[in-house]
């Protein structure tokens, strides 16, 4: 067979891209546009919150072991009007930051040669997919023999987690892009320096980009056993403390905290993503 | 032709790969030779190894055995002077239709000043009629103008030879005539020397001065066609009856080509069923 991989656009595009592009349509969006997009957004939480009292009025658990909505928002707002909820918030941002950014930082390069030099790739791959699977908790002991029980350990725990994920996602990234490109660019006289930073770092920008999302998400999954290292401050600390005093209520509340920044933090990296990527083709 | 203006030359090239079935070998002994000015043609059945071949001349691959010459040395690797339009378009995703077209004109190997590539980009958006997509990615362009976005890219940067491998095979019919003629149009400006390739007689005959037809694998030379209209060529002789004459000639004759490749995959299947 002879036919590319884009063949299929040609005809069914052809007329459609010529009365668009590259223009975008700016519409102004009616009012029942809009109420669909806010019912849209606010739908998913809605069944959540039904779900909870539905199970907290089920008879299924004792009541007092689960919370209302209302008890823990009232805590929530509780903490926060007392300020040590910011400072919980802000630690734990800081340290997730600080453990994805030095874990990206490394695992872009790294991924990007294994990814590159396929022999290196085979050689390594059995060490990374070992220490990849090792549950950060687990290492909890060490690195508190290593690096104490300072602000260290806890970025270092974050920093493993981040590194292997995104290692990984860089890697099987840059190991399928296409020769082609490369190809091309040979033929118009590129030289080899010229070839990476015009064509391959373009390529791997997307990579890099997937790679920083996942690295955060599995930070903040790991941010609660990196606070076990005797943490004063942070949304694991607080959760941890809950625990010890029974306080289900500032439990959940942590749980909820947890989850709203990492979800902010993910909207917004993906809103730069697109920003950054608006020559990708997708469907959404 | 004299032998003063032979650039490419193809001396007893052979060309074995090695496969999971052991080694395949997919050109055969092949020479010929391509003057400067030339737009030779390849015509031959699907996996006989056009690409193959092209792929040499443009340095992507050594022959195996014999030469592939350009002005009497063997080729290397790629080289600005030889362009190359692929077979799936190959346009960057990541720029936008002015600066793919620019993308040559930066490199160190043809730099030129930025005023200069504004005028050159200019004046080949003009030529292939992208002007209106200036800044618009390649996403959001149909098939024929991203083909015509690879020859404007590839034409920038004034190359001596245009390799083409299959350049026009994703179009319908009617963007396919639209671009052959565009194609003379731009030769007709700016003469290359080129080497395309193609499964259809009727653009091999329209476009070429010379059409090689190939065999089944492994690629031979079955016949060399010198086509014997002159340029410029205008769309009149499409409806030429010499014209049609020759084309019917031609293709009964590459048709017994693509049967013999059938045969051929069909005997190779068969003879691995009859193992199994
Ligand atoms: N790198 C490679 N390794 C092994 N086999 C290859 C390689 N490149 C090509 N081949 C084989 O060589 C044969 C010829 O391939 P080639 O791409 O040159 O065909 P083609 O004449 O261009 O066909 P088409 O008209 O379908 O594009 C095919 O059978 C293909 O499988
Ligand atoms: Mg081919």
């Amino acid at each position: 067979m002879t036919v590319s991989p884009s063949a299929g656009h040609g005809n069914a595009e052809r007329s459609a891209a010529r009365d668009q592009a590259p223009h975008r349509r700016s519409r102004p969006v009616p009012v029942m546009r809009w109420l669909r997009r806010v019912a849209m957004f606010l739908g998913p939480w809605l069944m959540v919150l039904a779900f909870w009292y539905a199970i907290r009025y089920s008879g299924f658990f004792e009541p007092g072991l689960i919370p209302t909505p209302g008890q823990v928002a009232a805590r929530f707002w509780d903490m926060l009007s007392r300020g040590e909820l910011l400072i919980d918030m802000y630690m734990s941002t800081q340290r997730v930051f600080v453990g994805v950014a030095l874990g990206t930082a490394c695992a872009v390069p790294v991924g990007f040669l294994l990814g590159w030099y396929k022999g290196l790739r085979s050689f390594m791959d059995p060490l990374i997919n070992f220490f990849r699977a090792l549950p950060p908790i687990a290492l909890i002991p060490l690195v508190i023999v290593y690096f104490g029980i300072g602000e260290t350990a806890k970025v270092v725990i974050l920093f493993y987690a981040a590194f292997f994920a995104s290692v990984i996602v860089m890697y099987e990234g840059i190991s399928q892009i296409s020769p082609l490109y490369i190809r091309v660019a040979q033929t118009l006289g590129a030289s080899d320096f010229e070839i990476f930073y015009r064509v391959i770092i373009p390529l791997a920008v997307p990579h890099a980009l997937t790679a920083l999302r996942v690295a955060l998400g599995v930070a903040w999954a790991t941010l609660v056993a990196s606070e076990l290292v005797a943490a004063q401050e942070g949304l694991g600390a607080v959760i941890q403390d809950a625990s010890a005093y029974f306080q289900l209520d500032t439990i959940y509340m942590g749980i909820i905290c947890i989850g709203f920044i990492a979800l902010a933090m993910d909207l917004a990296l993906r809103r730069l993503t697109r920003r950054l990527l608006s020559w990708q083709e997708r469907n959404d | 032709m004299t032998s003063s203006d032979t650039r490419i030359v193809f001396d007893g090239v052979s060309k074995t790969f090695d496969t999971d079935n052991g080694p395949l070998t997919v050109v055969d002994d092949v020479s010929f030779s391509v003057g400067d000015g030339d737009f030779i043609s390849l015509v031959g059945p699907s996996g006989c190894g056009k690409t193959t071949m092209l792929n040499m001349v443009a340095g992507f691959m050594q022959p195996s055995a014999g030469t592939v010459t350009l002005d009497g040395e063997p080729i290397r690797g790629p080289g600005a002077e030889r362009g190359m339009m692929f077979q799936d378009y190959g346009v960057f995703p990541w720029l936008s239709v002015e600066d793919n077209i620019a993308f040559g004109l930066k490199l160190k190997a043809n730099r030129v000043s930025a005023a200069e590539r504004r005028r050159t980009v200019d004046h080949f958006m003009e030529l292939m009629g992208l002007a209106e997509f200036r800044k618009a990615y390649p996403k959001t362009l149909s098939g024929g103008m991203r083909q015509r976005l690879a020859l404007a890219r590839a034409y920038a940067v004034n190359p001596q030879f245009l390799l083409m491998d299959e350049p026009f095979g994703a179009l319908d019919a009617q963007t396919r005539t639209a671009m052959q003629d565009l194609l003379l149009n731009v030769m007709g400006e700016v003469r290359k020397t080129v080497m395309l390739i193609t499964h259809s007689v009727e653009e091999a005959l329209y476009l070429s001065s010379r059409m090689l037809v190939i065999s089944a694998r492994p690629s031979r030379i079955r016949r060399v066609i010198e086509v014997p209209f002159p340029f410029p060529r205008t769309e009149a002789l499409r409806d030429a009856p010499e014209f049609a004459e020759l084309r019917s000639e031609v293709r009964d004759m590459v048709m017994r080509e693509y049967a013999a490749q059938e045969d051929q995959a069909r005997s190779a299947t068969a003879a691995r069923t009859q193992q199994a």
